[in-house]
Formats: structure tokens, sequence, C-alpha cells
């Protein structure tokens, strides 16, 4: 068993994944951002590596990279700022990102370092399951980093039985079509889509994100997964922000809301 | 050495679909039906009808004499720039207007640089009744303002990409994310031999039209099929690759690609792609492209919007690698003197992007019996005010 599994099996409430993008708002908030999240309770932190030209991410996310990068935001200072977070919690950390970084940094290179600064699983949303499979799955099994791929509504059953077996940490169930940071909300076909994939019964637990913004929205996304992620609505809370102290005050609140209701 | 796209979409290690789950269903239903249905005799009839009848095809190859003789050897030029709008693009849009019509989609969605692609967009979504958006970056809705106003007046939305450069690359970005938020009843018209498979074989099947009125041509006035070369720009590489495509495996004919260099290779400011680019991935697609070692791609410069773009075509890449094409690099300057050359030399005034292809001339050892075939892509209405900035200086 891997790290995000045993956390996920050993929870007895909702799982809460809460994405940040590293460096933002400020460079060296990446450690203190991770230390806050874990002191107040997040299940699982899924760490965005700034990308130029993020084709899955909306508007939000867009622009938090694009700042993180202005503040010299490199992978090589990722690692580092990972590894010192990794001393201090012991919540699973997730990377997220695009393909082309981990292809410039070297496949082998960059899942090597993944394991040595204790990042459990990873999130590249332009690496599909069938490339992963070819090239990828034996790499990452020798690096014992945990690959997690998302699902959306048109997704066919078969594909979905696919991606749960090549998978062995949890699935990502994009909630709608969409890219990341559209709220509105939850639809009755939504919920169908959600029923659908819950009763199939599948070895991975899910997570559902893309629009997850608050505590009424997390807590029926929970009613149909082990859980949410929350992104988007998390970086605006943040964004601005310049001192440690607030930024550990606003994420005490944002998360106690998001828990419960308050 | 085979130069076609293999099954997974792969030109050599170039190409491929490194696309979110998002996309899959779409790609994967362009990927399973695009070659039945562009092969549909019906398909091609309608197809072909309207190239004929409501683009004006066949264009021209002309015999470019006072060109030539300033070159002193044998110049043609592929007329592109005498289809119904101004350019080659409109030979794609009307193939995947028609591919969107059989997969039963009603919404149609493009990204533009120089805005011809837009514009052909723009058209064929009027002549068939469809919901037209069109992603334009900021700076090119400046520079290119001409063609947002036809946009506008053929019905279009014109939505305005202001994320990094804001030009071709994010425009690009801005329509994809358009295609993951409604993957169901929207097709996503690209507008170069760019983006993950089907798309560049897809784009290169349609403008491949080019080349086989150049089979035909040259056999009428030359009294034989090929030429010696065929020089046509790169931007993402679809007029190039129509001008080569029924040549691409002749290797008696050489090509020749032509890159914008910007304000010089060296200068920061650049879309010199080939020299400039390593291995990565773009728009879904490995290839060739400007970028960080962190991967983080690189905001080009072009004084031509339409070569404004930080990657190339998986084809091309193919291409350039295996030594198939040569590569020469233009600058803004050289286009601004090429285009001006050839509007005195033979009344013609080619679009930016075409002049880069022209101003290759000076570069390229041709003997005076050698014929040459220079993809003229798009007539230069919608640069007049850069060249009007250009003539005031002069
Ligand atoms: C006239 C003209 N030529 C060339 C290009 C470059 O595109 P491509 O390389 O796909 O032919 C454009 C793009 O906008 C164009 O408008």
């Amino acid at each position: 068993m891997n790290k995000i599994n045993r956390t996920l099996k050993a929870l007895t409430k909702p799982a809460l994944n809460i994405y940040f993008t590293a460096g933002f708002p400020q460079l060296q908030h990446t450690v203190p951002i991770i230390e806050s999240l874990a002191s107040n309770g997040v299940d699982l932190i899924e760490i965005g590596m700034p990308y130029s030209d993020p084709m899955a991410d909306g508007p939000t996310i867009q622009q938090s990279s694009s700042v993180a990068l202005r503040n010299g935001m490199t992978l090589d200072l990722l690692f580092e700022q990972v590894s010192e977070a990794g001393k201090k919690v012991d919540v699973p950390l997730l990377l997220m990102g695009y393909l082309n970084q981990m292809m410039q940094y070297g496949e082998e290179n960059f899942l090597r370092k993944c394991k040595q600064v204790g990042i459990s699983g990873l999130i590249i949303p332009d690496l599909p399951p069938e490339l992963y499979e070819e090239q990828y799955r034996e790499l990452f099994e020798q690096q014992e980093v945990e690959i997690i791929f998302l699902i959306t509504p048109q997704t066919s059953e078969e594909r979905v039985r696919k991606i749960d077996s090549l998978s062995n940490s949890f699935i990502y169930v994009v909630s709608d079509s969409s890219i990341t940071g559209q709220t509105k909300n939850i639809s009755t076909a939504q919920i169908e889509y959600f029923q659908r994939i819950q009763k199939m019964n599948l070895h991975n637990p899910t997570l559902i994100g893309f629009g997850i913004s608050n505590h009424e929205s997390f807590m029926q996304a929970s009613k149909y997964a082990a859980g949410a992620i929350i992104g988007s609505a998390f970086i605006k809370q943040i964004s601005g922000i310049t001192s440690e102290a607030e930024l550990d005050g606003r994420i005490r609140q944002f998360v106690t809301g998001i828990k419960s209701g308050e | 050495m085979n130069y076609t796209v293999d099954e997974k979409g792969f030109y050599g290690r170039y190409g491929g679909a490194y696309i979110p789950e998002m996309l899959h269903a779409n790609i994967e239903e362009l990927q399973s039906k695009y070659i039945s249905i562009i092969e549909d005799p019906d398909f091609q009839l309608k197809f072909r009808n309207l190239l004929a009848d409501y683009s004006g095809r066949p264009t021209p190859l002309y015999y470019a004499d006072r060109l030539s003789a300033k070159y002193n050897s044998r110049l043609y030029l592929k007329r592109e720039d005498l289809n119904h709008t101004g350019a080659h693009k409109i030979n794609n849009t009307i193939g995947q207007i028609l591919l969107a019509q059989r997969l039963g989609k009603t919404r149609i969605i493009a990204e533009t640089g120089a805005g011809q692609h837009g514009v052909a967009t723009a058209t064929v979504c009027a002549l068939m009744g469809m919901e037209c958006i069109v992603y334009m970056g900021e700076v090119d809705i400046e520079r290119q303002k001409p063609n947002v106003f036809r946009m506008k007046m053929l019905g279009a939305e014109v939505r305005p990409a202001t994320s990094g450069s804001k030009t071709l690359k994010d425009a690009t970005n801005e329509a994809i994310r358009d295609w993951i938020t409604n993957p169901v009843e929207t097709h996503y018209i690209i507008g170069s031999v760019v983006g993950p498979h089907p798309f560049p074989d897809m784009v290169a099947r349609f403008q491949s039209i080019v080349s086989e009125e150049m089979l035909k041509q040259l056999q009428e006035k030359e009294g034989r099929n090929y030429p010696d070369r065929i020089i046509a720009c790169v931007g993402g590489g679809s007029n190039a690759a129509g001008a080569y495509y029924h040549y691409l495996e002749d290797e008696r004919v050489r090509l020749v690609a032509v890159e914008a260099a910007g304000e010089g290779i060296d200068s920061g400011r650049s879309a010199a792609t080939s020299v400039l680019g390593s291995e990565g991935i773009i728009h879904g697609s490995r290839t060739l492209l400007m970028q960080t070692k962190d991967g983080q791609i690189i905001e080009p410069h072009s004084i031509s919007a339409g070569l404004d773009y930080p990657g190339i075509g998986p084809l091309h890449a193919h291409l350039i690698q295996s030594g198939r094409a040569e590569v020469v690099s233009i600058t803004d300057q050289e286009a601004l003197e090429a285009a001006l050359e050839l509007s005195r030399l033979e009344g013609i005034i080619p679009a930016l992007e075409s002049a880069h292809a022209l101003a290759a001339l000076k570069y390229l050892d041709m003997s005076a019996d050698d014929i040459t075939v220079i993809s003229l892509s798009g007539r230069g209405d919608k640069d007049l005010s850069t060249y009007m900035k250009f003539l005031d200086h002069e």
C-alpha cells in the first residue's frame, strides 16, 4: 500500500484535497502553505507546477501560474521547497503539471526526484492512459510514484475500467466538461454521472474536482465519492497576500469553512 | 524515407495526441472517422465543387517574368492569394466545415493569428449557417484590424486572448479550453498542420490540393510535373504542407521551409523555431518548439502575425530533422523589403507571411534553368498598415 491509499483508507470523513500553485502569491510561500494546509486538517495536497501554457486550466490558475513564473519559480526550486515541506508534514503530496515539464527535466530524472523529495503521486492531464501504459508505467513503478488519471462525463465505461486498472491511488472525477475554476451549482446531470461512476464499484476511490468551491458543494460531491478537490476557490482566497501570518490565518479560515460550513 | 503519418499519428518521432481526458472523446471520434469521411465520394464532390465555384480554384501557377529576370532563374508563384478570402486557409476551412457537418456539430471555434484563418472560418460558417467563435490574441487584433472587422461582418464573434504574448499561441490555448468546455456540439477548426493527431494530417490532406494542381500545371507549362524546388513560409506549416504534399517522396524536389527570424535569430525577439527550438510538446503534439530548459514555452516574435508561433507542425519537424527540408530564416526587415520588391516587379502585394518565402530567394543557390515554385500563400491587404509604416520610413 502506498501513502495515498493508506491515507484515504484511514479516513472516516470526506477527503479534502486542496490544490495550490507553487510560488504563488510569493515565491517563498510554497512551504508555509503546505504547513498551514496540513495543520488545518487537509488530507491531500496537490502542488501545481506553474506552466506557461496550462491548457486544462481556467483563468484563476493560469493567472497564479504566470505570477509564480514571474516570481522566479523553477522545477529545481520547487523540488527543494517540497523536500523541506516533506520534513515538516506527513500529508501525502501530489504534483500537478504538464507533460512537457516532465519531459524537459528528463522523465526518469523527474520521477527519481519526486521519490527523493517525497512526492506520492502525479497528475499530468496531457499524459493519456494509453501513452502512460506504453511508455511510462515502468518508470513510475520503479520510482514508486502513483499516477492519477482524470475521467469526465464523456469517458466511456470501458475506458473508466481501463483507467481504474492502471491506477493505484485514486481517480480524479472531473465534475463536468470544463476547465478548472468554473463554479456552478451541481446539476442533476452531474449527480447522475457521479452515481453512475459510484455504481461501478471501482477498485480505486474517486475524488471529485473542478468547480467545487464551498462547504455545500464539497459535502454534496462527497456523497458520491471519497471526497473532493478544491483549487481555484482556494487560489482566489490567498491571492495577493504578502505576509505569512496573514496567509496562515486565511488558510485556517478557508479550510474550516469548507469542512464545517462556518 | 516515409513522410506520411503513421497509425498513431506520428511523423517519425514527432506528432501524436498529448491531450487531456476532456478531449479524448472528440479526438478519438476524429481519429476513427476522418479518413473515411474525407475519402467518401460524396464528400469529395462537395469539397471539390466548393473549391472550384466558391473559392475560385484552381489557383494560377504564374510565371513571374520580372522576378525571374532579377534572380536569373525560373520562378513560378502559386497564387493562393487569389483564393476567396485571400489566402490558402480556405482550402482547409471548406474541408473542415463539411467534416463538422458530417459529425453533426453545430458550433464552430477557431484560433487565428493573421486573421486569415479566422476570416476563412467565419466565411464557411456563414455559408453553412453555423455559429462561429474565433479566438485571437489581443496583439493580433490590433495589428490585423481589417480582418477583425471582416470576421464580425461575416457574423462571427471574435474573442480576445489576453494571456501570455497575446498572439497565436495564446489564441490556440483559448480555443482548446473552449473545446474542453463544450465538447459535444463543437468542432474546432484548427488553422494549420498543428495540434493533436489527426489535425496535422487532416489539414495537410485538405491543403494538398495546392500541389495536386501544381503537378498538372507544371506538366502543361514545363513539360514535366515537378519543380526543382518549392519554397514556402512556415508558421504552423499548412501552406507549406499543401505545396509539398505530392512531392514529399520525390527527392528530385528540394523543399525549402522559411521561418520568421523576427528581429534576428539572436535578438531574443524571434520565431525561428527550427534554430531556436528543441523537442517538446505544444498544443497536444510532440514537435520542435521554443522553450526554456524547464519546458516553459518562450513567447515568439515576428512582424507577421501568421508566423508568430513558437512551434511548427510535426510533419515539418520531421522533414527538417531528417534533412528532407532545408530551412531559411528571414528577418522582419527582409520580409518587408521582399514585399516591396514583389509589388514593384510584378504588381502583386503579398501577405507578410508569404513575403518571408520570397525573401529566401536571395539566399538560395539557383541555376538559370532551375524551376522554383514559391507558395504565395496570401495577399497583403491585411498588412497595409504595417506596409504603410515601413514605406513612410524608407
Ligand atoms: C497568408 C498566410 N500565409 C501563411 C500563414 C502561416 O500559416 P501556415 O504556416 O499554416 O501556412 C498564414 C497564417 O495566418 C497566412 O495568413
